[in-house]
């Protein structure tokens, strides 16, 4: 297991090198030399000297190739470069700001898994009732809702009118700050987790081996505990890894809205700001966290089921 | 046909998600006739901020624009974006999954390859990337949705293929000496359509919901253009004083993503037989 880990991080080394090559042409071909005015020259009458200077100081006067070859190469030993703007290590600006955010996807997770698949478990079990038919009403909502917008409705609600917990911010880090971001953040994902949960254990309650573990005379719980819920935990995983992109992309908008200093709410200001070295830190590190997510969704399968060996 | 029409009837979903999206396009073609004011230039100062009331059915925004009138004219927005996104990254991913199913060999591993690198960044991170390279604007966004998110296609069309590959009536249109472009387009297609059009259908919601993300980060369309996602970017400053400003917009955006996933639900039910099968 620990050999099929290392290949797999290994592969890694290719995905972030595509990624790369892709996100370094397409920053770096931009019209009107966006990098350069990043970089502080603004004005249109600017001293042809002082550009020249700038110019130099990024290297910004060498060919595209040269500059992706020291890109790769400083990537390679961890250096992500200097900040355009502000002339910090891009390494320390995301250091700083990846906690808050790692804080509040895990706390959003946390929040979708507790509800979202006991929600879907019981549902399928008690298919066609009043639970279910809310349960799913209510899936589908969630699934559909635009997370801005319910942040915003959350905000007005708890904030503007109870009165109960503060609009945005960070604050001192306390738990009462990060309630309505991560609430906000874990419906959608609750609601996913909750119909894929309910699809895998109806699937698995038509299931042959359900039927035999019934009439060998197990009981309901015996079965739903050891069979149908350890059976339905692998397909879930799956949906879960996979659909764990897509709340790490949902985070840019929510911390955006509750200006949760984190790596979205950084990502779209540097976007505006043209800060092109921690745009591409930003998006390479979101998408390091997703590829280990899912390489721990895969060592996670051998610790459920057995039968799946890793060579 | 019977058969059919019972089938329809059974088929909440798909009932109410089309009863809905139907609503959604009438709105969208026929704005000019169902909207009060005009979206744009009916901008009144003096009576900016006004709560929802019998002249403006759901309050005015901070310049006195009527918000009903451009909830309708937002309608138009998205759903070109949903429409005209999803149409391209369609084409991308069935061409691609087409040919990587039936060709096979490196094709496919470079197909697949490329497939799964696009799986592996978050959909709203790669429109932002590309974003921040094209600067924010409506039309960068069509580009922006348009050409990332045929993943899905890709992989459902493949899979298919590979299942049809071996089946009776390709073997019998090859055997026939039908090319392999004709027997691509004309045998296989037309048989695997169903799953397409579910995948399709879902990418639709999908890409109004992140045109709405991105307007409302101030990166989609810009002011005045009367989009959903705009018309949010700025509720939060005003949510303390004008709360329906974030109300009906976002709203909007609800429901017309509720209408299409219950729609893709709703086909999935009718045209894939596995889950049909499930159900029974």
């Amino acid at each position: 297991m620990l050999a099929y880990a290392f290949r797999r991080i290994l592969q890694f080394v290719p995905t972030i090198l595509v990624i790369s090559l892709i996100m370094f042409f397409l920053l770096n071909v931009l019209p009107g030399n966006a990098a350069l005015m990043a970089a502080g020259v603004q004005d249109r009458g600017m001293d042809a000297k002082y550009v020249e200077q700038m110019l130099k100081k990024w290297d910004l006067d060498k060919p595209l190739h040269v500059r992706y070859w020291n890109y790769v190469t400083n990537l390679a030993r961890g250096d992500l470069g200097l900040s355009f703007l502000r002339g910090e290590d891009v390494r320390q600006v995301l250091l700083a700001r990846f906690w808050p955010t790692l804080k509040l996807a895990l706390v959003a997770m946390a929040i979708a898994i507790a509800v979202g698949v006991p929600l879907g478990f019981l549902s399928a079990l008690r298919h066609g009732s009043w639970l279910d038919a809310c349960s799913m009403i209510g899936a589908v909502s969630g699934v559909s809702l635009p997370q801005f917008w319910l942040g915003l409705l959350l905000m007005f609600l708890m904030s503007v009118k109870l009165r109960l917990l503060p609009t945005s911010g960070y604050g001192d880090g306390s738990f009462s700050h990060l309630v309505l971001p991560a609430l906000t953040l874990g419906v959608g994902y609750m609601a996913l987790l909750a119909r894929t949960t309910r699809a895998a254990v109806m699937e698995i309650l038509s299931a042959d081996y359900v039927r035999t573990a019934a009439a060998k005379g197990l009981s309901r719980l015996a079965i739903n505990g050891k069979h149908v819920f350890r059976n339905a935990l692998i397909l879930v995983l799956t949906t879960a890894g996979l659909q764990f992109g897509s709340l790490i992309g949902q985070t840019v908008i929510v911390e955006k809205l509750f200006s949760w200093p984190g790596i979205g709410s950084l990502l779209v200001d540097t976007i505006f700001q043209r800060d092109i070295p921690v745009v591409q830190g930003c998006i390479l590190l979101i998408i390091l966290v997703f590829l280990c997510v899912n390489l721990a969704v895969d060592l996670l399968y051998a610790a459920i089921d057995p039968r799946i060996e890793y060579r | 046909m019977n058969g059919a029409l019972r089938t329809l009837k059974r088929q909440k979903n798909l009932m109410i998600g089309g009863a809905i999206t139907l609503v959604i396009v009438l709105m969208a073609l026929f704005a000019p006739l169902l909207a009060p004011y005009d979206p744009i230039t009916q901008a009144d100062l003096l009576r900016s901020e006004e709560p929802p009331s019998r002249t403006f059915l759901f309050g005015t925004d901070t310049q006195g624009r009527d918000i009903l009138s451009r909830v309708i004219y937002g309608a138009r927005v998205s759903l070109a974006i949903g429409l005209i996104t999803q149409f391209l990254n369609s084409v991308i991913g069935v061409l691609l999954g087409l040919t990587a199913g039936f060709l096979g060999r490196w094709w496919d591993d470079l197909v697949m390859g490329l497939t799964n690198i696009m799986l592996s960044i978050p959909a709203l991170v790669l429109a932002l990337a590309i974003m921040a390279v094209l600067g924010p604007g409506l039309f960068n966004v069509f580009l922006a949705l348009g050409f990332t998110n045929w993943s899905y296609s890709c992989r459902v069309t493949r899979s298919q293929v590979l299942a049809a590959r071996s089946l009776d009536y390709v073997q019998a249109a090859r055997a026939l000496g039908q090319g392999r472009i004709r027997i691509m387009l004309r045998q296989i297609l037309p048989n695997i359509v169903g799953p397409i059009l579910v995948i399709a259908t879902l990418g639709v919601a999908y890409a109004i919901l992140t045109e709405a993300s991105l307007s409302f980060l101030g990166l989609g369309a810009q002011p005045p253009t009367p989009s959903w996602g705009g018309m949010l970017s700025t509720a939060r400053e005003q949510l303390f004083t004008a709360p329906w400003i974030s109300i009906f917009p976002g709203l909007a955006i609800f429901v017309t993503v509720l209408g299409l996933n219950l729609l893709g639900d709703g086909l999935r039910d009718v045209l894939d037989p596995h889950t049909i099968r499930t159900r029974r």
